[in-house]
């Protein structure tokens, strides 16, 4: 399982825009390099993030080989309600990982 | 000494020779173009029109190392459900592959604003193209020199 690290406020007002910062460890591994031998690495990349708000897509993001190994990504979201904030990323060789966070709006 | 200084001359030069073969055997994998772009931007776009304006694009204009380059992006919108950001998309003229990064917002978002961090092979335009609600795309570009290019080849 990849290391994730996702920063969302604890708090928050109802109606808030809230920062979410989200980072995974992964190499992004482009499909352009080649190794000693000269034989091409294979393309090993995330390749889809989603953020759910309480089940609710908020947040989508299409990720592409030009993102920078261990994708970081910065968006925003209101806060509408108390619950949970979960965030999914997928890639290649089945790559799967997974995180969430709780947020109470007051 | 005088026979040692000829070893290492020779040894020098051979070095010399060995790298530049080296380069020039390295093969170069193909590279996105402006034009390869700007059709990478019609498959997003289809037959709209792209106007400038709107979106601001946010990324140093020297970096040093293309491996890791922090951008911005953000969109002049009040995003209510009426008027909002669709999607955000950006695109590099030099990379392998024009595309960079997709993504998809809504009303919920608040504030139209992302960041991220990207590869940036060689000196170039970034462009970044908005999706509003009401079907219109908007662009912003920026010009970026990179010291030293993402790499492209051999194990970091």
């Amino acid at each position: 399982m990849a290391r994730t690290l996702v920063n969302v406020p604890k708090k928050a007002k109802r109606g808030e825009v809230i920062t979410i910062k989200t980072l995974i460890s992964h190499i992004m591994e482009t499909g352009f390099r080649h190794n000693s031998l000269g034989a091409r690495i294979p393309r090993d990349i995330i390749d889809s993030f989603v953020c759910t708000y309480n089940g609710e897509e908020v947040f989508r993001a299409a990720l592409h080989p030009a993102i920078a190994a261990n994708p970081f990504i910065t968006f925003h979201t209101v806060a509408t309600e108390s619950g949970t904030i979960a965030f999914k990323w997928t890639g290649d060789n089945g790559f799967s990982a997974a995180a969430s966070a709780k947020i109470t709006v007051e | 000494m005088g026979e040692n200084d000829t070893t290492q001359a020779t040894r020098r030069r051979f070095l010399a020779a060995a790298g530049g073969a080296g380069l020039m055997l390295a093969v170069r994998p193909a590279k996105a173009t402006p034009a390869s772009m700007t059709l990478a931007i019609r498959r997003v776009v289809g037959e709209a029109e792209v106007k400038p304006g709107k979106v601001k694009l946010d990324l140093p204009p020297l970096v040093e190392n293309g491996n890791t380059v922090a951008i911005s992006v953000s969109v002049d919108s009040p995003m209510t459900p009426q008027n909002y950001v669709k999607a955000i998309h950006l695109f590099s003229e030099q990379n392998p592959l024009p595309n960079i990064v997709s993504v998809r917002l809504g009303p919920r978002a608040g504030r139209a604003s992302i960041s991220t961090r990207i590869r940036l092979a060689d000196t170039q335009n970034v462009t970044a193209i908005c999706e509003l609600s009401d079907g219109t795309f908007w662009s912003d570009s920026k010009h970026v020199i990179i010291t030293l290019g993402a790499c492209l080849e051999g194990m970091i």
